[in-house]
Parts: C-alpha cells; sequence; structure tokens
C-alpha cells in the first residue's frame, strides 16, 4: 500500500517535472529559442501574445497526445510528413472555431494562427519528445511548453504594450503620450525579447 | 508505410469536414453580423435589409464596389459603401463608409486594415474625434471636392506617423463617394460624371 503510494507519489513528481520543465528549464521562447517569428509578430499587445500562445498551447497538447499514440503506428521513414499532417488538422480546427466563435480575435491574430503549423516548437516537441514518450507524459509536455510559450508571450506582450502605448491589457497605467512607439513596433520587439532572455538567463543561473 | 501516411490522412480528412460542417454556420453568422453591424454604424436609421438590396457599382479603375442603401419606409436615407485602397502602409485598407442624402459622410467603420500597431491602426478613431475638427472625417460633404490630408493641401490633419495609412483613408473614402454618387442617379450618370471630373479639378485648383 505504502509502496504504491510512493509509487504514485513518484510518478506525480516526474509529471510535475514536466510541466516545469516546460515553463522554465526549456522554456521555449527563453532557453530554446524556438518559434520567434510568431513571438516578434503577434506580442505587439498583451492580449494578442497571449491569445497565440494559447492556441499554440491547444494544438501542442492535441499534437503530442495523437502523436504519441500513434508513434508506434507511424513508421519511421514517413514521421515528419505524418506529424505535419496531425499538426496541420488540428491548426486548421482552431482557425475554422476561431473563426466562427471569436472572430474580432482571429482578425487581429490573422495569418499568425495558419502559421502554427511551421512553429518549429510544435514540430520540435512532437520529434523530440510526443514520438520517444507515453501519452500522459507527452500531453503534460505539451501543456507544459504551452504554458511556457503563452506566459513568455503574453509577458513580452504586456511589457511592449506597457512601454508603447502605456497600456496593459488595454487598461491605462500611464498616459499614452509618453509611450515610446518603437517598441509596438518590429524594433522593439527584438529589443524588449532580447532584455528578457538577458534578465531569465540571470535569473536561472542564480 | 505509405498505407499508414494514407490512413493517417484519411482520418485527418474526414475530421476536418466534420469540424468545416460545425463551424460553416457559425462563421457565416459571425461575418454578416459584422458587416450588419458596420452598416447600422455608418448610416441613418433604417428598416430595411441593405444587405438583401445591396448592389455593385463599378469603380473607375475597373473594379466594382458593393452598395448598401439604407431605406426608411421608401425613402432613401443613406448609402454605406464598401471601399478599399490598396495603398495602405501594409497593403488592403477595406473600409464602410456611409454618407447621408446631402453627401455628407455619416460615419465610418474599419472592416479590416494591416496597418502599424498604434500608429496606422488609429485611423479607427482619428478620423472621428469630434473635440478635433481639423482631423474629423465624419460630416463633411463629398460635393465640396475631394478629401485629402493637409500635407498635400488638404483640408484633413493625418495621423501622426501616419501620413500613407491617412491618403490611403482618404483615397478609399473619396473612392466610395465617386461609386456612390454614380449609383445615386443611374439616368443622369454622364452628366453626374460630367461635374464629378469639374470638382475635382477645382478640388484640386483649390488645393494648390
Amino acid at each position: 500500500m505504502k509502496n504504491k503510494k510512493r509509487k504514485e507519489e513518484k510518478a506525480m513528481n516526474n509529471n510535475l517535472k514536466v510541466i516545469v520543465n516546460g515553463l522554465i528549464k526549456e522554456n521555449p521562447t527563453f532557453v530554446l529559442l524556438l518559434g520567434m517569428c510568431p513571438t516578434l509578430a503577434t506580442t505587439s499587445s498583451a492580449i494578442n501574445g497571449m491569445s497565440m500562445g494559447l492556441a499554440t498551447m491547444f494544438v501542442l497538447i492535441l499534437s503530442n497526445f495523437f502523436i504519441s499514440l500513434l508513434k508506434n503506428f507511424i513508421p519511421d521513414q514517413v514521421r515528419i510528413p505524418a506529424f505535419i499532417v496531425i499538426i496541420a488538422a488540428f491548426v486548421t480546427i482552431v482557425e475554422m472555431m476561431m473563426n466562427a466563435y471569436v472572430p474580432a480575435l482571429a482578425d487581429s491574430l490573422g495569418i499568425f494562427i495558419p502559421l502554427i503549423v511551421v512553429n518549429c516548437i510544435v514540430l520540435g516537441r512532437a520529434e523530440a519528445f510526443a514520438s520517444k514518450n507515453n501519452v500522459l507524459a507527452s500531453s503534460l509536455d505539451g501543456l507544459g511548453i504551452g504554458m511556457g510559450f503563452t506566459l513568455a508571450l503574453t509577458l513580452l506582450g504586456a511589457v511592449r504594450e506597457l512601454l508603447g502605448t502605456g497600456k496593459v491589457f488595454s487598461l491605462s497605467i500611464y498616459p499614452e503620450n509618453f509611450g515610446s512607439l518603437i517598441f509596438v513596433l518590429a524594433p522593439g520587439a527584438f529589443i524588449v525579447l532580447g532584455y528578457m532572455i538577458a534578465t531569465f538567463n540571470k535569473l536561472q543561473k542564480k | 508505410m505509405f498505407l499508414s501516411l494514407f490512413i493517417i490522412s484519411v482520418v485527418v480528412a474526414v475530421l476536418l469536414a466534420q469540424v468545416n460542417k460545425m463551424t460553416a454556420k457559425p462563421i457565416a453568422a459571425a461575418k454578416a453580423l459584422k458587416l450588419e453591424n458596420a452598416i447600422k454604424e455608418v448610416v441613418p436609421e433604417f428598416d430595411n435589409n441593405p444587405v438583401e438590396e445591396a448592389y455593385k457599382m463599378p469603380a473607375a479603375d475597373g473594379d466594382s464596389l458593393l452598395v448598401y442603401p439604407a431605406k426608411k419606409g421608401d425613402k432613401v436615407v443613406g448609402f454605406a459603401v464598401n471601399t478599399y485602397s490598396n495603398n495602405g502602409f501594409s497593403g488592403n485598407i477595406q473600409i464602410m463608409v456611409g454618407f447621408d442624402m446631402e453627401d455628407k459622410v455619416v460615419n465610418y467603420a474599419v472592416l479590416s486594415h494591416a496597418e502599424t500597431p498604434g500608429l496606422g491602426s488609429k485611423m479607427n478613431e482619428w478620423f472621428r474625434d469630434t473635440t478635433k475638427p481639423n482631423q474629423l472625417v465624419i460630416g463633411r460633404n463629398l460635393s465640396e471636392g475631394n478629401l485629402s490630408v493637409s500635407k498635400d493641401g488638404g483640408q484633413i490633419d493625418a495621423i501622426t506617423a501616419s501620413t500613407i495609412t491617412s491618403r490611403a483613408f482618404l483615397e478609399a473614402v473619396n473612392k466610395a463617394y465617386v461609386v456612390y454618387k454614380g449609383s445615386d442617379a443611374d439616368t443622369s450618370a454622364t452628366k453626374l460624371n460630367n461635374t464629378d471630373e469639374k470638382q475635382k479639378e477645382e478640388g484640386g485648383k483649390s488645393n494648390e
């Protein structure tokens, strides 16, 4: 009885580790530096960053789940096309759902939703994790990496929105006139991301 | 090898077809609602169905624009024109512009654009700010000549740091007016075109 409990605890710990791993140790944006295109392009405001992150997380969890489920069925030689087909299916579902139920959000994210297909995080996790681990761990890895990505994008979006327009999540913090527009534009994305990665590295080393 | 990839593709195709079937109606409804709201926003109060009565009008460059007539009872109270410009800072800008029967701009709604957030994207508020008459597009009478930005000698103050977007916006409004004028009186179309051109020339002169 005790042994079983301990085993369960150990499994729980492992699962937690997988999630935390995605959030911090292998944070897709700050550590792996994957998926930089949507990271830089969609984070002009906190809400855009967050919704992009959530959409990617949804795709990650489902694609990891199904790829892990089908890993013995998919022959090695065609695994990349098979992964892409599965990922593309979920991205298309997300896109159609967003168009149907949150059209305003779909408008503001535009082309970047369909582009989740080619986001290297999704394919990267399918190849590096889901095709080698069991279904539960893979789903949790999708959740962890997805949360890490969402967190990073929300943070990046919030900082850019604050510095650029004086708002966070459209809540006014200081008058818009004092904002520096460059942070909403592309160069600001690179500058803020650079500083955030530096800060993240510094914190992690301690 | 090919079989398993084939099976995956077929399953995925069936799944997508199902989801497409499920979401087709809400997507169409969302689009129709957006269009309806845009029309409601830009013309005086009406009680007909402008979407059903919409018709296409040819524009100068060989393209055509959709015109939505707004009627109260049998009387036409205004027109909403779905117009666009391809000269935005990031390409295509779609706007809905509403005119009343005196050729005044009642209101406008930005349908879609890809302008820079924080700069060009301000066009949704900029041209309707009633506290700043110099940047106001609403209430302008287009029969007095085309609108243009003050940098080009016109009457409208451009969005700060977004002159290109402002030019594209006004180009779309002007285009909407020309097309709507053409739809207003089909019988005297040639005459109208002439006066339009005259107005353009006059407008151009006074701008200089």
